[in-house]
């Protein structure tokens, strides 16, 4: 987006651009080191190989809390998917969705001929199972929280520009603080308290961890309740209720990838972005094309006013 | 323009047939070919043209739409995913219909600071000008109606404060607010009805647009020089092929920049919660309408005092709506004989704040009105105390440690104490949205009104050929 970074930014910063954050605020999100592949301009490719480790990463860790309910099996082997093969144009004819699909039990929303509940291996037509039956399950079982369904989650962050939302997804999964940073100590009621110590410019002091809660800088939110230094200087950030998921090794790639923290957030981050916007490929790939004819057209009107206008005088 | 003979002449039998029966053909002829235009306008004057391209687009891209949207609360923001996901192109239609809307507005905006500029407003333009303040308030509610129908946080909440803005009226405010919403709060119902008059409005849109085509022929065109054609042989081109041309060239480069946010950005001039699908429970924590509408929402949030028996709230609503309402009023409310402000030195630089003004409110509107601005002073942090034996103070400190030490030694000593912050005087958004807010209607109500009696006009031309000779050059003696 960087050749189109100061026309939007005067569209932008006048409209939205300073709206967003709230005092206190969260850190401001960051893209991965070499900045993220598909926002390139002019038409920058997801790397098809890291959305296939993230959805690895998806179906391993995420899945077990967060649905995605606007996806199919079958968009994995749809063109620009993670899983598309140019032998299979059909996606529900593709073996390895088929067999994706296959691995999960669903309830079929079909009854059977006495109308009784049943339950089969799901097939690519069928949505991505849903952990839960309901929001209240999710909540029940997440200490009150609702576990956010992924199938939009990086449109919905960040300012709209390209890879805001992935960035937003790989920093909040790879920035909880070191686990042994995070100290404790007994509480007044006896029971025991997680707590970070911040030693940084103005920053100084102590910020305790409620009781399932975790802290994160990239996380909205207010510190100051559980803050004890200057609270003209709280930490940025705040708590959510997801515990760090990602630590060292906890996938193990099948294409043999190291899975580091900053790995595996990159892999899923990149996962979620094609999810959110599975005709992206289709979008760059029609844009260039667009744009060059557009301005082709323009030339040739501009010299056909030239020519038309040459006797007047205006 | 009236007055100019029809030069149309049927060739063939059956338009020399249809022509005694239905004239349409000489009517188009006449209105888009032969119509004489002045020669002088410049590119400030291709918008409308533009215009014109973005209702289409809009129509039929919407329609398009229709025929995959489902309008139900359940349903509502999966069906415009789906469109993205599973509809052939659904996805560039949908872009097209998202950005288009920002689009029209970006014109519009333009368009009617072209009008305010060089006068096009004033006799005999006046039902022109209505006419275009009508087709501005269609916009503002299919685009506010339209908002609400991918049904996400923004969606729900900013259509709830919107509606709210109706119960501030005096008596009838509930009432008004649950027969818009079909019932008690936003919901199904509310959706549906959004729904159907979001794809009512823009065909009446269209039929304003027919009407103001017609009031805009009836007189003709205004020119940067505001002097009315007087010789259509010296000062008028035929419309066709000279303004097609060059509307076509501007509607093509204005395209361009379209597609540059359809392609490239197609989120960046929407909301991010807009795809957190609505959830009534849960509240945003800064609900802002969509970028065409924030110097509205800042002339709204702007009113903080009661004055009266008036409160805050139904005087901002007052302002608000008085802020578009001042705009019908604006061709009587402008005494200046000459139109165009190029000849007005001094109402030219009013002019120029006025756009400031206007795109300062938008920032405003933003923006969370407590924010600072400047901050004067640095924060201060304000020790609450109640001391152990019972006495209650504050002690204000500047640095963090004598504070934290004092706040220890009453606990120690068994008083309670805490620390809390004391913002430093600033100014803030809020300030400046009122400081904007009475510039604007200031403008409207007292600088056109009297400018327009006080001020000497400089070098207006004679004629529009006359200032063509003159490469725009302040005329340097009367021409006999």
């Amino acid at each position: 987006m960087k050749l189109f970074r100061p026309l939007l930014a005067g569209l932008g910063a006048l409209a939205l651009g300073l709206t967003a954050h709230a005092a206190g605020g969260a850190k401001h999100a960051h893209a991965p080191e070499g900045g993220w592949k598909f926002a390139k301009v002019p038409a920058g490719k997801l790397d098809k190989d890291s959305v296939q480790r993230g959805f690895q990463v998806y179906q391993e860790v995420c899945a077990s809390c967060h649905g995605m309910k606007l996806l199919s099996y079958r968009n994995l082997g749809e063109k620009g998917g993670p899983f598309y093969s140019s032998d299979y144009p059909n996606a529900n004819d593709n073996p390895l969705v088929k067999a994706i699909a296959a691995e999960i039990e669903i309830l079929d929303p079909v009854p059977d001929e006495n109308g009784d509940p049943v339950y089969r291996p799901a097939r690519p037509s069928d949505p991505f199972r849903s952990p839960y039956p309901n929001d209240q399950a999710a909540m029940a079982a997440n200490g009150g929280a609702l576990p956010p369904d992924l199938s939009v989650i990086t449109k919905a962050r960040g300012h709209g520009n390209e890879g805001d939302g992935a960035s937003y997804v790989y920093s909040l999964l790879s920035g909880y603080p070191d686990t042994d940073k995070i100290k404790t100590k007994a509480g007044e009621d006896g029971l025991n308290v997680n707590y970070l110590e911040f030693d940084k410019d103005h920053t100084v002091g102590t910020l305790v961890q409620p009781t399932g809660l975790y802290y994160n800088p990239y996380f909205a939110g207010d510190t100051t309740p559980q803050w004890d230094g200057d609270p003209r200087h709280a930490p940025y950030g705040g708590f959510l209720a997801m515990a760090p998921q990602l630590p060292e090794g906890r996938v193990e790639y099948i294409d043999g990838t190291e899975a580091t923290t900053a790995q595996m957030a990159k892999d899923v981050a990149q996962f979620l972005h094609w999810a959110g916007d599975p005709k992206q490929g289709q979008r760059k790939s029609l844009a260039l094309p667009t744009m060059l004819y557009l301005v082709l057209l323009s030339l040739l009107l501009w010299f056909s006013y030239k020519r038309i206008w040459r006797d007047v005088e205006h | 323009m009236s007055g100019h003979e029809s030069t149309y002449k049927p060739e063939t039998g059956f338009t020399k047939w249809l022509d005694s029966r239905l004239p349409i053909i000489r009517l188009a002829h006449d209105s888009f070919v032969d119509f004489p235009t002045p020669k002088n306008l410049n590119y400030w004057y291709t918008f409308g043209g533009i215009l014109s391209v973005c209702l289409a687009i809009q129509i039929i891209t919407g329609v398009v739409l229709a025929m995959h949207y489902t309008a139900d609360i359940n349903q509502a923001f999966g069906s415009v995913e789906r469109i993205m996901r599973d509809v052939p192109f659904g996805w560039l239609i949908r872009n097209i219909h998202m950005v288009g809307a920002s689009m029209f507005f970006l014109a519009v905006y333009v368009h009617m600071f072209r009008g305010l500029y060089y006068g096009s407003y004033k006799a005999p333009r006046e039902v022109l000008w209505l006419l275009g303040c009508v087709i501005y308030l269609l916009m503002m509610a299919t685009a506010f109606l339209g908002y609400m129908l991918p049904w996400g946080q923004m969606s729900l909440h900013g259509a709830n404060v919107i509606i709210n803005l109706f119960g501030a009226i005096p008596l009838v405010g509930e009432s008004i607010q649950s027969w818009l919403m079909g019932g008690p709060s936003v919901g199904n119902q509310t959706l549906q009805r959004f729904f159907s008059l979001h794809y009512l409005l823009p065909f009446m849109i269209a039929g304003v647009v027919i009407l103001h085509i017609w009031a805009l022929h009836v007189p003709g065109n205004n020119n940067p020089t505001g002097v009315e054609v007087q010789d259509v042989k010296k000062d008028t081109v035929p419309f066709h092929p000279y303004y097609t041309v060059k509307d076509g060239f501007a509607i093509v480069v204005f395209l361009i920049i379209f597609a540059v946010f359809v392609f490239y950005a197609p989120n960046v001039l929407g909301h991010a919660d807009n795809y957190v699908e609505a959830n009534p429970l849960v509240t945003p924590a800064h609900i802002v309408p969509e970028w065409y509408l924030l110097p509205f929402y800042a002339i709204l949030r702007a009113i903080t005092f009661n004055i009266g028996p008036m409160d805050a709230k139904l005087l901002g609503v007052i302002a608000m709506f008085g802020s578009i309402a001042v705009l019908f009023l604006l061709p009587w409310l402008d005494t200046s004989k000459v139109k165009s402000m190029r000849y007005r030195p001094v109402a030219k630089q009013f002019f120029m704040v006025f756009v400031v003004v206007c795109l300062l409110l938008g920032w405003c509107g933003a923006s969370n009105p407590d924010n600072a601005i400047i901050s004067m002073g640095e924060d201060k942090l304000v020790v609450n105390y109640t001391d152990a034996a019972g006495l209650e103070g504050t002690r204000v400190f500047e640095e963090y440690t004598p504070a934290a030490q004092f706040r220890d030694e009453q606990q120690t000593s068994g008083g309670v104490a805490s620390i809390a912050i004391e913002k430093a005087p600033a100014f803030t958004f809020k300030i400046l949205s009122q400081i904007l807010t009475a510039y604007y209607f200031a403008f409207f109500l007292i600088i056109l009104p009297f400018l327009g009696l006080r001020e000497r006009p400089k070098g207006e031309p004679d004629s529009i050929h006359q200032s063509i000779l003159g490469h725009d050059a302040p005329a340097a003696a009367p021409a006999e």
